[in-house]
């Protein structure tokens, strides 16, 4: 057991991805001798070379258009977009080539490229540094998206986005990358594709996701007060969705909360409520309900906590769900 | 239109062989190989033209749902790919046919990709030829990243023929406006990479003349990424292998990237939904008529002496069977099943789309005893896979 970030827990869990398969490499801004902007890369150019550890031009596209390259040789080259914001120039190459690529070939060439992106807000950042774009990627066929919320999670899941014959766009919570646990690197982790229930109850179930899970177990507790027993789903995978284990919960708590960052329109939350709709429809004694960010472009930091879904909108929402 | 400085002036560029089919010397470059391997690059390029040829008309007629021309550039497409190693792997658009001819890519693939029966079904690896990429100039990056692969395997500078390897990625001239492909200049210059940037500037990208993409000729751009460029006479097969054989051997010895500009012209259309009378004229098309890459090769091996009638008669005869036998082939693509297409999504299958894919399947199903209405396309019942 050691008691890790998840900033930490992530370069373990790059480490051991890099020492685990010689065709693993790093590329992206900054993340050589700097280790990145937030040093999840420390000390991996240093202990695997620059052959491995790549410092790119300052270009996303050429980041992840050289990947493509790179697969196509047989490497698992693992892309860091410095912040949420910046992953825009590199959208064509990941919507256009990266997803499709196995599927053009019919299968015959695969695309095992992680890309890591830092998303969310709450940091006190400028324009372009807090956006949570995961309903793209989401949307598009032939990504993969998971997001990890906690220290164990980033150790295990890295690990497994790596070792994926997929692409996955590898969401990571940058307000939570200081928040520490133990992580035991002896366990044996969950699939990388299954959700997880973090905290059980019977009222109201809250489906998150990365940095909004934390939010919905603070209000998970904050609740107890007040009566309510709430289940907390810590979805892990954005696409595909678990929807086992979110069915299996509403079926038991008949109401559903969906809450992200993100804005509402189109968000997560839509697809979830509509395959809630779908699949559990006898059992809502609600409609789903979903907290989210608003439909404005992320505000100046000075308001982003309005902006951002926080305890009281959770309950907030909660008990809306509770007076139907 | 064009002056001086401009993208299109009449500058000089590396020519081996003149319209009318004299040979010529060039200080820095030559052709050494015999009349023999001219009157192979003669039948690649007549085959090329027939092919070109066949899938125009079959456009026409309805079977093919697109085609992009290579007519007038089959110089620059086949002196580029038969001076290709037996490793060297290729990033093309989605035009280069005559490449695709050399690296003995199944022609009936092409068409199949423009039939609308698939994307692209050839074996890339094997081919050692990439699928076609149609977004312009996203290939360049893939070029440079697969580069940067070779360089990591340690198949650069060797000296060993038999392990050194190159990449070459071809874009036109309107790609070169492209974020991608500066972008991929940049990062193979930076990491030293082993590819040649083959850029076959045919004057037009659909109807925007070279003026609108540059103000200077676009070999000259090389030099400010920090490597060599060249312009060669695109029209010239000897030019070009000429050309790309020394920025192979350049890249494979672990000398860095390069920039070909093979100066040439688009003959045809765009592509075939194209109407180029729209905007240029006709005076132009003549003037690059008199240019035409495979008739001055006929009129050199006729001077030489190496190629007589009855050899220009049998690659005619020859390309004209090819033709008949691609077009037979063409015909009988099989249409493809659209629930096969839910497997290739994932290299490990995702249980929502598996239901997805049930479920269309048994929406099929209910179609097996429906009566087949006149005028009504409908989904095929028959599918036999694996659901």
């Amino acid at each position: 057991m050691t008691m890790l970030t998840m900033a930490k827990a992530l370069n373990a869990g790059l480490r051991r991805a890099l020492e685990a398969d010689p065709k693993v490499v790093i590329a992206g801004e900054d993340v050589g001798k700097l280790g990145g902007v937030f040093r999840v890369t420390e000390g991996l150019q240093k202990d695997f070379g620059e052959h491995r550890v790549i410092d790119s031009p300052l270009a996303e596209s050429g980041i992840v258009g050289t990947a493509v390259g790179m697969a196509l040789r047989g490497y698992r080259p693992v892309c860091e977009i410095q912040f949420d914001g910046f992953v825009y120039p590199a959208f064509d190459q990941i919507v256009s080539q990266v997803s499709r690529l196995y599927y053009r070939s019919r299968g015959l060439l695969k695309m095992p490229i992680v890309i890591r992106i830092p998303y969310g807000g709450g940091i006190g950042a400028v324009e372009h540094h807090s956006e949570s774009p995961e309903a793209y990627f989401c949307h598009t066929a032939g990504l993969k998206v998971v997001t990890c919320s906690n220290p164990v999670d980033a150790y295990w899941m890295i690990q497994q986005a790596v070792a994926s014959d997929d692409p996955i766009i590898f969401f990571e919570p940058k307000r939570r990358y200081h928040e520490r646990t133990e992580v035991d690197e002896s366990a044996t982790p969950a699939p990388l594709h299954s959700a997880r229930v973090v905290r059980s109850g019977t009222d109201v179930t809250l489906m998150a996701y990365g940095p909004m899970v934390k939010t919905c177990l603070d209000a998970a507790e904050a609740a107890i007060e007040e009566g309510h027993e709430l289940e907390v789903i810590d979805l892990r995978t954005l696409s595909p969705l678990d929807m086992a284990v979110v069915v299996e919960s509403v079926q038991k708590t008949g109401r559903a909360v969906t809450v992200h960052e993100a804005q509402l329109n189109l968000g997560l939350g839509a697809e979830l409520a509509a395959r809630i709709t779908e699949q559990c429809f006898y059992s809502l004694e609600a409609p789903v309900l979903r907290v989210a960010g608003f439909d404005i472009p992320y505000p100046p930091s000075r308001v982003e906590e309005e902006y951002l879904p926080d305890l009281d909108r959770v309950l907030d929402m909660v008990d809306r769900s509770l007076a139907y | 239109m064009s002056d001086a400085s401009g993208a299109s002036g009449d500058i000089e560029l590396v020519q081996l062989l003149t319209p009318e089919g004299e040979r010529v010397e060039h200080p820095e470059y030559s052709f050494k190989g015999d009349d023999d391997q001219i009157k192979g690059f003669y039948r690649d390029m007549v085959l090329t033209r027939r092919v070109d040829t066949e899938a125009t008309a079959l456009q026409r007629q309805g079977e093919l749902g697109l085609w992009a021309s290579s007519l007038g550039q089959e110089a620059a497409q086949v002196g580029s790919g038969r001076a290709l190693g037996k490793r060297d792997f290729v990033f093309p658009t989605y035009r280069e046919h005559g490449v695709a001819w050399c690296l003995g890519v199944d022609m009936v693939h092409l068409l199949g990709l423009f039939r609308g029966v698939d994307l692209g079904g050839w074996d890339s690896q094997q081919c050692r030829f990439h699928l076609y990429t149609i977004v312009i100039g996203a290939q360049a990056l893939h070029a440079t990243g697969y580069a940067m692969g070779v360089e990591r395997d340690g198949l650069v500078g060797t000296g060993d023929p038999e392990r050194d390897m190159a990449v070459v990625g071809y874009f036109g001239d309107g790609a070169t406006s492209q974020g991608d492909v500066n972008e991929a200049f940049i990062f193979a210059s930076s990491y030293n990479a082993p590819i040649v940037f083959f850029c076959q500037n045919n004057q037009w990208a659909i109807s925007e003349p070279i003026e609108r993409q540059s103000r200077i000729p676009l070999y000259r751009r090389a030099s400010g990424f920090g490597f060599p460029g060249v312009r060669v006479d695109g029209n010239d097969v000897l030019a070009v292998y000429a050309a790309t054989t020394a920025a192979l051997e350049r890249a494979r010895t672990g000398s860095g990237p390069s920039l070909i500009e093979a100066y040439t012209y688009r003959m045809g259309a765009h592509t075939t939904s194209d109407d180029p009378t729209k905007y240029r004229l006709a005076d132009e098309l003549e003037h690059w008529r008199l240019k035409d890459p495979i008739e001055r090769v006929k009129a050199y091996l006729t001077r030489s002496g190496s190629g007589d009638e009855a050899f220009f008669a049998d690659v005619e005869a020859e390309a004209t069977d090819y033709a008949a036998d691609l077009r037979t082939r063409c015909l009988a693509l099989p249409d493809p099943h659209l629930l096969e297409f839910f497997d290739y999504v994932y290299a490990e299958q995702v249980p929502h789309l598996e239901e997805q894919k049930a479920s269309y399947a048994e929406y099929l199903a209910t179609f097996e005893d429906a009566e087949p209405v006149e005028g009504l396309r409908r989904p095929q019942p028959s599918y036999a896979g694996d659901i």
